[in-house]
């Protein structure tokens, strides 16, 4: 397979990588990026394991291929805290024990935050809703809700 | 395999034409890239679809809507005007998958994917909503209940994808709904589903409808004795009755893990009844 070069944007830095026309997003940016942060759970797009945002939008970046990131800009968990400073869903997740393994971790904050963003007041339902995609086999999800309410609390304090 | 981010319509359709072996439209991607990773297909070429012009615009036309095939579920359900003028294609359409699927997919792979059991179809069909589409030999509309052939079929022939879909202008009185039963609230696949688009006259009855079931025939059916049986009535019980009933007679479904013949059947039914009830009272009928 004749291979692709991709110009794109990660976290607000320009990247550039050389992939299989058939590869996808996720495993481009784990394996050419070295941003292993998103993780493949299914690869199917039922987990959420591997959510990023491309263009702002949450999706799953195994649904994604990585040619379709030309041009585009990709955030991902890598991009969440600033230098050692944890967001404040970071925080609130070890605060409340809001974890176990972490596999699913990185995908729920990064989706957690796309919510808040667009909706800084969510009720639990609509957390929960909104999460639906992000499957998480340790916590039982309660945790899960009360850390990302309590960091939305913060963040509309701050 | 190749990948084509088509710049022109014309560049996607003679790229589509001229490969020889297997193609496919990438739009969501949401079902095509499960596909690839499952190895139910080897595709010689992809040809990437939304940055074509228009292909993410939703847009004012002739009294209705153009919205264009590669607008996806969560782009559609933040367009308000739309929603108010079409709220059961719009949660037919934000029922499928979560909130990563619903960055991505469209309505037009939903279609051209051609499960009997999408979600989206049913409304689009009871709308009468048309499709457009780009070929080879130029563009041509389709109405979309024409589209599905089968599970996994379509009628478009080789070259020829979707570019966009019109909603036609919108009666006083008129609105629409959709409704599917799953066996949990979220993130499943239909057992069955209905989708009612009703217009009520001024004499408070309703003057025009159309029905259509999801997962219950190889393809989503329109079914015309069900919006017979509405049509000049206030949605009394024996109206629904007759809906009900012509809805079951419509039913050709499968057996299956999900649902039993008798059952999606009888839901069929029951859903339909229910559909109609709310598309009557968003168009502002009383029962």
């Amino acid at each position: 397979m004749k291979k692709l070069h991709v110009s794109t944007t990660v976290n607000g830095d320009p990247a550039e990588f050389v992939c299989t026309p058939d590869e996808s997003l996720l495993d481009a940016l784990r394996n050419r990026l070295g941003l292993t942060g998103a993780k493949e759970g299914c690869g199917t797009g039922d987990c959420g394991a591997c959510s990023v945002t491309v263009n702002g939008r949450l999706v799953c970046s195994c649904l994604v291929l990585a040619a379709e990131a030309e041009g585009a800009e990709i955030a991902t968990i890598e991009g969440m805290a600033e230098q050692d400073r944890l967001h404040p869903l970071q925080r609130a997740f070890i605060d409340h024990a809001a974890l176990q393994c972490g596999v699913c971790t990185p995908g729920i904050l990064v989706a957690a935050k796309s919510l808040l963003a667009k909706n800084p007041e969510p009720t639990d339902e609509e957390v929960r809703y909104w999460l639906a995609g992000n499957l998480c086999r340790c916590t039982g999800y309660d945790k899960i809700i009360r850390a990302v309410q309590s960091a939305a609390a913060e963040m509309r304090g701050a | 395999m190749r990948y084509l981010a088509a710049q022109s319509v014309a560049e996607a359709t003679g790229a589509l034409a001229a490969e020889a072996g297997v193609t496919r439209i990438l739009s969501g991607g949401t079902d095509v890239l499960v596909q690839l990773k499952a190895g139910m297909v080897e595709p010689d070429l992809i040809v990437d679809v939304k940055k074509l012009p228009g292909m993410r615009e939703i847009r004012a036309e002739a009294g209705g809507f153009r919205v264009g095939a590669a607008v996806a579920g969560a782009e559609l359900g933040e367009h308000a005007a739309f929603c108010a003028a079409w709220p059961g294609v719009a949660e037919g359409f934000q029922l499928i998958g979560s909130t990563q699927v619903q960055g991505r997919a469209t309505m037009a792979g939903n279609l051209c994917n051609a499960s009997p059991a999408a979600d989206s179809v049913p409304a689009l069909v009871a709308g009468g909503v048309v499709a457009r589409i780009a070929g080879p030999g130029g563009e041509r509309d389709l109405p979309v209940a024409d589209i599905p052939a089968g599970p996994g079929k379509t009628n478009l022939k080789k070259g020829e994808f979707i570019t966009s879909f019109f909603f036609p202008a919108r009666a006083m009185g008129a609105s629409d709904a959709y409704l599917r039963f799953i066996p949990r609230t979220e993130m499943d696949i239909a057992v069955s589903s209905a989708a009612v688009n009703l217009t009520i006259g001024a004499d408070g009855k309703v003057s025009a409808a159309e029905v259509a079931l999801g997962a219950v025939a190889p393809t989503v059916v329109r079914v015309p004795a069900a919006a017979k049986a509405i049509i000049g009535t206030k949605l009394d019980d024996a109206a629904l009755a007759a809906m009900a009933k012509a809805c079951e007679a419509a039913c050709n479904p499968i057996d299956d893990k999900r649902g039993t013949i008798a059952f999606r059947t009888h839901t069929a039914g029951v859903l339909a009844c229910r559909a109609a009830r709310i598309a009557h009272e968003r168009a502002g009928g009383k029962a």
